[in-house]
């Protein structure tokens, strides 16, 4: 997986590029069904938990990102803006309490989902109104001390994952 | 006034002070020449940089030079970093997924 990471904090704005070895159908599907999107969004040991998706114009995701411990719960709203099946897809993202009451300013994001040879390149535009949002953003899936057990993963799925040599 | 860093460094005049005296400590006229802009307008810049606590202040003489907190900086890089692994620990995450969801095609 290679991934292009840019922050440009004159547009506030951040873009993030992967590819991902599958079709776009299956890419598609892991970002919109919530039991797909469950089983990746959070960086572990941080687990994500939806409680309502409705993947429609005008529909939401409300969902928590849990703690290792299972005491915490950092919930959040995604509002779908515009959907153009397996092409796009837009969300305005809030952070909320479990009531579902946003905390404000969010932050707007475009998905764009593009097959090429078989693999799906995936494009993600975050603007912020705020850049200070980010800080949150950071925090919310990511603590002090969290950043060895990150590692310690890494190296267990290297151990796990057989030979990629389908990949680049 | 509580100062979004991010504000400091969006506006493209601070951040060209900030190049100006990451190499050396200036003065509010040295940094002023550099500039088609009034004396009081590069005031303002270094007093909202100086409320993000990214330049500090140093009295030599009858002068007050302007320098950058490097350490403040680094901070900033810090966090960002801190984004970018969350979406490559994510992003690794999705390829298991996607690499059972083929399996499971493939077999289904």
């Amino acid at each position: 997986m290679n991934m292009e990471f840019i922050i440009d904090k004159e547009t506030k704005t951040v873009s993030i590029t992967a590819e991902f070895d599958a079709e776009r159908d299956l890419v598609w599907d892991a970002y919109t069904k919530p039991e797909l999107l469950d089983q990746w969004w959070a960086p572990k040991p941080w687990a994500s938990r939806t409680k309502v998706m409705e993947f429609r114009e005008g529909g939401r995701r409300f969902y928590a990102m849990v703690s290792p411990e299972g005491d915490v719960h950092r919930w959040a709203v995604q509002k779908y803006k515009s959907i153009t099946p397996k092409t796009n897809f837009k969300f305005f993202n809030a952070f909320a309490d479990e009531n579902e009451n946003l905390d404000l300013p969010g932050s707007d994001w475009d998905l764009n989902f593009i097959e090429q040879d078989g693999a799906t390149k995936v494009h993600i535009s975050i603007y912020n109104e705020s850049l200070e949002r980010l800080e949150k953003m950071v925090e919310m899936g990511f603590r002090e001390g969290t950043e060895m057990q990150l590692n310690n993963l890494k190296e267990l799925l290297a151990e796990l994952s057989p030979a990629k040599e389908t990949r680049q | 006034m509580k100062r979004d860093v991010f504000q400091a460094i969006a506006d493209p005049t601070r951040r060209a002070i900030i190049a100006l005296i990451a190499i050396q400590a200036m003065t509010p006229n040295a940094i002023a020449e550099n500039f088609h802009t009034t004396r009081q307008a590069v005031s303002k810049h270094l007093r909202i940089l100086t409320e993000c606590e990214l330049v500090r202040q140093e009295q030599k003489g009858r002068e007050i030079f302007y320098s950058l907190e490097i350490e403040k900086m680094k901070e900033i890089d810090e966090w960002l970093e801190q984004y970018r692994k969350i979406w490559e620990t994510r992003f690794k995450q999705l390829d298991e997924v996607l690499k059972v969801m083929k399996k499971q095609k493939r077999e289904g």
